[in-house]
């Protein structure tokens, strides 16, 4: 696979103060769909602009295609196409009008063949000589979309593509974005919806406070998930773990000595906690009780950022001794 | 060149002309109506004639000069005010045009239609006076660039301001006086010799009697000065336009 767009050492900080992007550095490989997921205010809609065009960056590159967009802009932005966050259309115009204007403005000849194929994939056909504003949140939506893949872009940006839809929407919208996938476009989508990235994409990039905290694989990410715990509580607190117990396993002991906590692997043949509580019983060790819980995607996006959180704090001045 | 994009900005601006076609054409139509019969038979009766040409006939070019100057500038404005209003700009920022494409389309639609109504204005006026136009090539020439270099004007105002109120105030307190104080309705040689140089002071003064001279071959002030007026005006908006895309004032962040 070969990078499509090689966004380096990325910074933003607006003329506000706002430090939006902070040295981000990002590979995206031709033909993969990249969930960027954050919480609100965490620079995602910074990154896509910048890489657009639409806000002007403070420090780094962004090259598409192999194309600077600052100096190679024109070849950079044929490639791309952009839907908003925001819903910002011409009410006063119809679907087909609409988006051959988009056509238009990326230098492209008429080609209603294939805006007619785009449309009906965004079932607008019916649409196309309706009026904008007559047309509901999600079919102004779709003309966004539509209006994106005007130009055939080789790489479309979806800035939160399902932010207050409703559910069914919300499904049509993956499945839109998943044929789109199939043709080969490559898509970079941000939300705050973890079910939305887990349920999409390829990779995931977790931003926070302008800075990118980690890019995996799904996969990867979903082999963490697919861990779980176990816990165990003790009748009698333990000063340590018998060694007897502790053998190969990654076990550990609560504070207070009133618990075990071990971590299993749910898809692994043996999951060892058969062994574990003959064992423990075999040492004499009581248990009281057990419980287990999976570790989901969300905890480990919520403990990324709270570790963010308190590495801002502790890295921030204290301003408030007196 | 991205002449797609040309095209596509100027059949959108002119299409929305087209929407409302009725509006578009009655209002200059009953205006200049109405300015004949104002200022045609009232003052006219008092007026026989200036500088030789009847008060109705001296009146046409002012009032297609004051149309084409409100209108390119009203057109031009309104037509990026709206899609930076709406939010519908980004569509263009992240599109692969340049400044020069985005300004032609816009400006290029603002000047047409402000030109096709002073036209229908000199339409209309054929009916209240008689008259012949001198130099008809000039004639255009004039309205042309005259419509060019005010739409430019209009696309600033309209990247510059940030609500309705500012988009109307440069207009409303710096061109229409400007227009009305240009001798679009007398020549500035009928003023008292100090109002007359300060009546000099006025760049619209040049384009109004420029703009006379192609009708009527009389002139204030000499015919070259109004071309190179409005030349240099076109040129420094341009530059304008140039710096305030590259710069991304009020576009970008
Ligand atoms: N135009 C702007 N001017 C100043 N600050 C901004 C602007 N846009 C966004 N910000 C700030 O930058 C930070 C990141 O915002 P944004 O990129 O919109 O985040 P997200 O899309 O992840 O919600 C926020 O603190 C936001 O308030
Ligand atoms: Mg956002």
């Amino acid at each position: 696979m070969t990078a499509i767009i090689d966004v380096d050492h990325l910074s933003k900080t607006y003329d506000s103060g706002t430090k939006a992007l902070d040295d981000v550095s990002l590979t995206i490989e031709e033909g993969e769909i990249i969930a960027l997921l954050g919480p609100n205010g965490a620079g995602k809609t910074t990154l896509i602009s910048t890489i657009c065009g639409l806000v002007v960056p403070t420090g780094g590159t962004v090259r598409v295609g192999g194309h600077d967009i600052r100096t190679d802009w024109r070849a950079a932005r044929k490639m791309i196409g952009l839907v908003p966050q925001e819903i910002a259309i011409e009410l006063f115009e119809t679907v087909m009008n609409t988006v051959r204007f988009t056509r238009g403005l990326y230098g492209q000849r008429p080609d209603d063949a294939y805006l007619e194929q785009v449309l009906r994939s965004l079932t607008l056909w019916d649409k196309r000589d309706s009026l904008i504003k007559e047309l509901s949140g999600g079919m102004k939506r779709r003309v966004l979309i539509a209006k994106a893949l005007a130009h055939r872009p080789r790489v479309l940006f979806l800035d939160e593509p399902t932010a207050g839809v409703d559910v069914a929407l919300r499904r049509e919208m993956w499945q839109v974005v998943r044929r789109l996938r199939q043709e080969g476009v490559t898509i970079i989508l941000t939300t705050h919806y973890l079910e939305e990235a887990e349920e999409m994409a390829d990779r995931i990039g977790v931003i926070n406070h302008g800075q990118l905290l980690l890019v995996k694989p799904k996969a990867e990410l979903m082999g963490e998930f697919g861990k779980k715990r176990l816990t165990i509580e003790l009748y009698e607190p333990l000063d340590a773990i018998p060694p007897e117990i502790t053998a190969d396993r990654a076990l550990d002991l609560s504070e207070d000595g009133r618990s075990l906590g071990y971590d299993y692997d749910t898809r692994a043949e043996r999951t060892g906690i058969a062994r574990l509580l003959a064992d423990l019983s075999g040492a004499g060790i009581k248990v009281r009780d057990v419980s287990t819980k999976q570790s989901t995607l969300e905890e480990v996006f919520l403990d990324l950022v709270d570790e963010d959180e308190h590495a801002q704090e502790a890295s921030e001045p204290m301003e408030k001794t007196a | 060149m991205n002449w797609p994009a040309v095209q596509a900005i100027f059949m959108h601006e002119m299409m929305r002309f087209f929407r409302t076609l009725t509006q578009s054409i009655a209002s200059p139509v009953i205006s200049t109506t109405l300015y004949f019969v104002v200022f045609g038979a009232a003052i006219g009766g008092r007026i026989q004639s200036v500088e030789g040409i009847s008060y109705g006939a001296f009146i046409v070019p002012g009032l297609m000069m004051l149309t084409v100057l409100q209108q390119s500038v009203a057109n031009a404005s309104f037509g990026i005010y709206f899609p930076k209003f709406a939010g519908t700009i980004y569509e263009i920022l992240v599109s692969p045009t340049a400044w020069l494409e985005v300004a032609l389309g816009y400006v290029g639609a603002a000047a047409l239609k402000a030109i096709l109504v002073a036209l229908l204005i000199l339409a209309t006026s054929f009916f209240f006076v008689d008259m012949t136009i001198a130099h008809p090539v000039w004639m255009i020439a004039f309205l042309v660039m005259t419509a060019v270099a005010f739409s430019l004007l209009g696309f600033i105002i309209g990247l510059w301001a940030k609500n309705f109120e500012q988009l109307q105030i440069i207009p409303m307190m710096v061109i229409t006086p400007l227009v009305f104080l240009g001798g679009a309705f007398y020549s500035a040689s009928m003023l008292p010799p100090f109002w007359e140089q300060v009546a000099k002071l006025n760049p619209v003064l040049y384009l109004v009697s420029g703009f006379r001279w192609a009708f009527f071959d009389v002139a204030d002030v000499p015919i070259g000065v109004s071309l190179v007026a409005v030349a240099i005006m076109i040129g420094v908006l341009m530059a304008a336009i140039r710096w305030i895309f590259l710069t991304g004032w009020r576009l970008r962040e």
